[in-house]
């Protein structure tokens, strides 16, 4: 093992270019040639800041994580956090750093980025005044924004300003800079509840990347959200509150005078260039450390990379150029050629809700070149093709409002037009949507350097069947997403059809199964087997469409040929342990219970011997009920008014509660009467898999309701509502739907949430995977994806609110005990035998032993599984002793014949207890 | 599907009747005790009686009767409660592991009774 042959190479940042670097270096430097030492300021690890406003979108700050598992292995390549580089020694090849350390290198890679410019405005270093960069830095900005809500809320001093701007109750936040940072931190600010202002200096918002028309659009597309947009002009001065709880004011170069609680500058950034300058390295005009084509300073030892490195005279604030740098100085480390030339600077980005995309020459600086645009005003788009001057090659494009085309047309940038410019941008053209035009050099993924070719060979060599595969495989589609449509063309142009087949039995998907039963008023298997499937179903088909034929309003699942295709959990309304033994969990809404019902069910676990244990759902699991006792059991929960919990089906299970705001101090809202109506108002809905809600009182969230698939917290103007979150295997937080809305605008919202989850998700597919879908569907863009479940459950764009309500009224209406139900019938009562011969006889191989005081199972003896190769072996059958029949401990309870059970079941409370449990 | 009938006459006092035909509900199992063996026994769509041991060979646990009832290609078949390994009905054989399969007996439905006969 080598120790000590390789280089030393020190990266200074772990930005999101530094990180690129490291991961192009591993891939490429396979012998270990390199000895990498990672050096970053921030305490956190390399994280996403392109997608920093989603911080405040309910993303939690792992999820921004840049980090590949293992990327650091503390040997060849270590990270430092918490440790800045403050003095570089060319001559003795040394770095110093904030903690005192020194460091030697042979080769050193500066990643420093670059800083927030701040215009000298007089005041702009007072409290309330903010950048926008770093994961602290929107700390700082969401615990001002939290502070100026509360003063507003409590209304203390809500003086002139805020009023006068229209903002009514909201606090006020400034945006300094209306490009693309500004508007970024616009969104940010809005999704603080504030209500927001952005000052621009240009003409026009994103000067950089939008012309005039499109900025027109763009500012009336944002002014429509609620933003004030000022432009022209700046901010001239900032003036501190005159007492604490106080706004702000700020002087436009206008004469504007706004009352504000927070400032945030967003006017661009600069180059962090100050070591390398400290250091003597060469600089830019305009800063940058100057760097040739391979990214080489001008010491040969030392390389920039990214926003900090001025290329050709070029700084670029965008993060595509620097990774296309970081790729190319992990090439030049291992000794292969390669150049930085002419960057792209294409940028698709959903600001404040409004699509935005801008590539190549959009501003048409070509000589001759001319601009073909398309603009719909009414419609809310914008489009401009920049084309060469005879019109046959693409230079570049703005497109705002509706940017679908931008993953096509990009990466024709300087090829020939594939049709008239026109039909192009035509609303309904699909001209571009054709990537048969495309080439095969075409960049397709230009975060990650990835060509049309490249792609379609993955395709063929791996077999790659979805986009997930792709992106796995090439990385393409796993930087800014843009791309993710063209790579579902491409995947179904090379042939690949993905089936939507269910089983065997079916063709169809879940979802379209669900249409096709609601359509054609479909109520029995055999009818929807016989016409739109084949063979007599399976363990997979038959409890999708039991669950279909449930949500659609079928009466008892264990009714005529239904019960026939419940899964042995909802056959017996209960759930199978691994000895053939179930539990019974009685529903606890809201885990709210009173000490007779407590006591209730420590009666009848004590008296059925049963092993009790308190359940994540707040509820209580007895476990050990053979199935011929489960009637006497539930005789007994139900005469103490307890129903059935639905942990055995895929339903509703828990809303879990904290205590809220009746007996907590911090509580703003009443999380346990809220958790209890939306739990019984849900009790017994059959959905694609389990649903978990939970609702919490504060913002503390003792009740997790950000793991569950509904998650519902109070906030002083109402609650906030949060789907698709998770535990379990895959945990996953859930992203933020609405925000302080009422009680009936909640619930409404909620109801809507599950039906349409209800009839669209696929088979076993959880509410965490399904909104990730819907994003797929919509973009590939994670917020896309909850814009359009907003769209269809809050403005119901799809016209299908009314249908959605109507069927929680139905189930709400139709809703009954199925436990309840069962022990009123005794044809239903007669399927909780043991042995349709013997009902009185319990399964003689279930036995139980004592463990802290309460009954286990005895482990069953593993079966022989027959010699590999020697042909199926059939298993002889162990003597297992017949049962004590009547005398035994519990096995009268139950009968088939109609019996009252409950009668029983205090006889068998009144036997003495065994050594063993039976 | 009933047992062949040349055996009805040599060996009428093997079998046991263990319920009514009409108790078998389609497409679902029940377990039946004859002597102290477990058997499953199902009643397919079409009327036909199957019967096999009622241990699950993955776990074993006694449970297959509960399992779901289907076909798979053409043959009919029952899949285990526990852990959905689908078994052959008609011969036993686990169609996901072919190392493993469980007993087969003879069922039949003679005046109205399901018989079962596992010697």
């Amino acid at each position: 093992m080598r120790t000590d042959a390789g280089r030393r190479l020190v990266v200074v940042g772990n930005g999101m270019v530094g990180q690129r670097f490291v991961e192009a270096l591993r891939e490429r430097d396979v012998d270990r040639g390199w000895q990498v030492t990672v050096l970053g300021e921030e305490s956190r690890r390399c994280y996403d800041r392109v997608a920093l406003s989603s911080y405040f979108d309910g993303v939690d700050p792992d999820a921004l994580d840049l980090v590949p598992d293992g990327c650091y292995d503390g040997r060849d390549y270590v990270l430092h956090l918490d440790e800045a580089v403050t003095a570089i020694d060319r001559a003795g090849r040394t770095v110093t750093t904030s903690n005192g350390r020194a460091f030697g290198y042979d080769g050193l890679v500066l990643a420093t980025g670059s800083y927030p410019f701040v215009p000298p405005v007089p005041g702009a270093d007072l409290p309330g005044c903010f950048v926008y960069r770093t994961l602290d830095d929107l700390d700082a900005i969401r615990a001002a924004a939290l502070h100026a809500t509360g003063r507003v809320a409590v209304g203390e001093t809500d003086t002139t300003g805020s009023k006068a701007t229209g903002g009514g109750a909201a606090p006020v936040g400034l945006v300094v800079g209306g490009g693309l940072l500004g508007l970024e931190a616009a969104r940010a600010l809005r999704l603080l509840g504030l209500s927001v202002h952005v000052v621009e200096m240009a003409p026009r918002l994103m000067p950089l990347q939008v012309d005039g028309g499109g900025g027109a659009l763009l500012r009336r597309l944002v002014e429509e959200l609620g933003v004030t947009v000022h432009l022209g002009t700046f901010a001239a001065s900032v003036a501190g509150a005159a007492a604490a709880r106080e706004p702000m004011s700020v002087t436009l170069g206008d004469g504007t005078l706004l009352s504000v609680d927070l400032v945030v500058f967003a006017a661009g950034v600069r180059p962090r260039d100050q070591l390398a300058r400290a250091a003597g390295l060469a600089v830019g005009e305009r800063g940058g450390v100057l760097v040739d084509a391979a990214c080489r300073t001008s010491d040969p030892a030392v390389f920039a990379i990214g926003e900090c490195a001025c290329v050709d005279g070029r700084v670029y604030g965008l993060v595509a150029p620097g990774y296309t740098m970081a790729t190319v100085l992990a090439d030049r480390l291992v000794g292969r050629a390669a150049e930085f030339g002419a960057a792209d600077t294409a940028t698709k980005l959903k600001l404040l809700g409004v699509d935005v995309a801008s590539f190549g020459d959009a501003l048409a600086t070509a000589d001759g070149a001319l601009e073909v645009i398309v603009s719909d005003p009414v419609g809310g788009a914008y489009a401009k093709l920049v084309v060469s001057d005879d019109a046959t090659t693409l230079l570049g494009g703005v497109l705002v409002g509706d940017t679908s085309k931008y993953a096509a047309l990009r990466p024709l940038v300087g090829r020939p037009l594939p049709g008239d410019p026109l039909a192009i941008l035509a609303p309904s053209g699909d001209g571009v949507a054709v990537t048969g035009s495309l080439p095969a050099d075409a960049m397709v993924c230009s975060c990650h350097a990835v060509t049309r070719d490249a792609i379609d060979t993955a395709i063929v060599e791996s077999d790659l069947t979805t986009v997930a595969d792709i992106k796995a495989r090439t990385k393409a589609g796993t930087g800014c997403g843009s791309c993710v449509p063209m790579l579902k063309t491409l995947l179904a142009e090379s042939g690949v059809a993905v089936s939507p087949a269910l089983c065997e039995h079916f063709d169809y998907s879940r979802a379209q199964l669900f249409d096709i039963v609601r359509v054609n008023q479909i109520r029995t298997f055999s009818e929807l087997v016989g016409e739109y499937g084949r063979g007599r179903g399976c363990d997979i088909c038959k409890p999708v469409v039991a669950s279909v034929l449930a949500s659609l309003g079928n009466g008892h699942v264990l009714d005529g040929e239904q019960a026939a295709l419940q899964d042995t959990n909802d056959a017996f309304l209960a759930n199978i342990q691994r000895n053939g033994t179930y539990s019974v969990v009685p529903r606890v809404p809201g885990g709210e219970i009173t000490p007779a019902k407590l006591i209730a069910i420590g009666e009848v676990a004590r008296d059925f011997r049963l092993y009790t244990k308190i359940t994540g759902g707040q509820r209580i699991d007895l476990l050990g009920a053979r199935v011929e006792q489960l009637p006497a059991i539930w005789r007994r929960l139900v005469d103490a008014g307890f129903e059935s919990g639905h942990a055995y089906g895929k339903a509703l299970r828990t809303v879990k509660s904290c205590v809220g705001s009746t007996w907590c101090r911090y509580g703003v809202g009443d999380s346990v009467a809220l958790a209890i109506e939306l739990e019984l108002r849900y009790r017994g809905i059959r959905s694609p898999h389990k649903i978990k809600a939970g609702v919490s009182g504060c913002a503390r969230e003792c009740s997790e309701a950000r793991g569950k698939d509904i998650g519902v917290i109070a906030t002083e103007n109402g609650w906030n509502l949060y789907v698709g979150g998770n535990g379990g295997f895959r945990p996953r937080h859930a992203d933020l739907l609405l925000t302080d809305v009422d009680t009936e605008t909640l619930v409404r919202t909620i109801d809507r949430f599950i039906v349409f989850y209800i009839r669209t998700a696929d088979r076993l597919q959880r509410t965490s995977s399904w909104v990730e879908s819907l994003s797929a569907g919509n973009g590939g863009d994670h917020v896309d994806g909850l814009a359009y479940l907003r769209s269809v459950l809050v403005d119901d764009t799809l016209g299908i609110a009314a249908e959605l309500d109507a069927a929680i009224r139905r189930h709400v209406a139709s809703y009954e005990d199925e436990w309840a139900a069962v022990l009123d019938d005794p044809e239903r009562l007669r399927r909780f035998t043991s042995f349709v011969n013997a009902p009185d006889t319990p399964d003689p191989s279930i036995t139980f032993i004592t463990e802290r005081d309460q009954p286990r199972p005895v482990p069953l003896p593993a079966p022989s599984r027959g010699v590999p190769g020697a042909g199926p072996t059939v298993l002889a059958v162990p003597a297992v002793p017949a049962a004590r029949g009547a005398d035994d401990l519990t096995g009268t309870a139950g009968g088939a014949d109609g019996d009252e059970p409950a009668r029983a079941a205090v006889a068998v409370g009144d036997a003495p207890a065994p050594d063993a449990f039976r | 599907m009933t047992a062949p009938s040349q055996m009805d006459e040599d060996a009428d006092t093997m079998w046991t009747a263990v319920c009514r035909y009409d108790e078998l509900l389609p497409e679902r199992g029940v377990a039946a005790l004859v002597g102290e063996i477990q058997v499953a026994l199902f009643r397919a769509h079409d009327g036909a009686l199957f019967a096999i041991g009622n241990q699950d060979p993955f776990t074993g646990a006694w449970v297959l009767s509960r399992g779901i009832v289907g076909t798979r290609a053409e043959r009919p078949t029952v899949a285990s409660p526990l852990h959905k390994q689908v078994f052959d009905l008609r011969t036993g054989e686990c169609l996901d592991n072919q190392d493993v399969a469980v007993p087969v007996y003879e069922v039949r439905a003679r005046a109205g009774m399901v018989e079962v006969r596992v010697a």
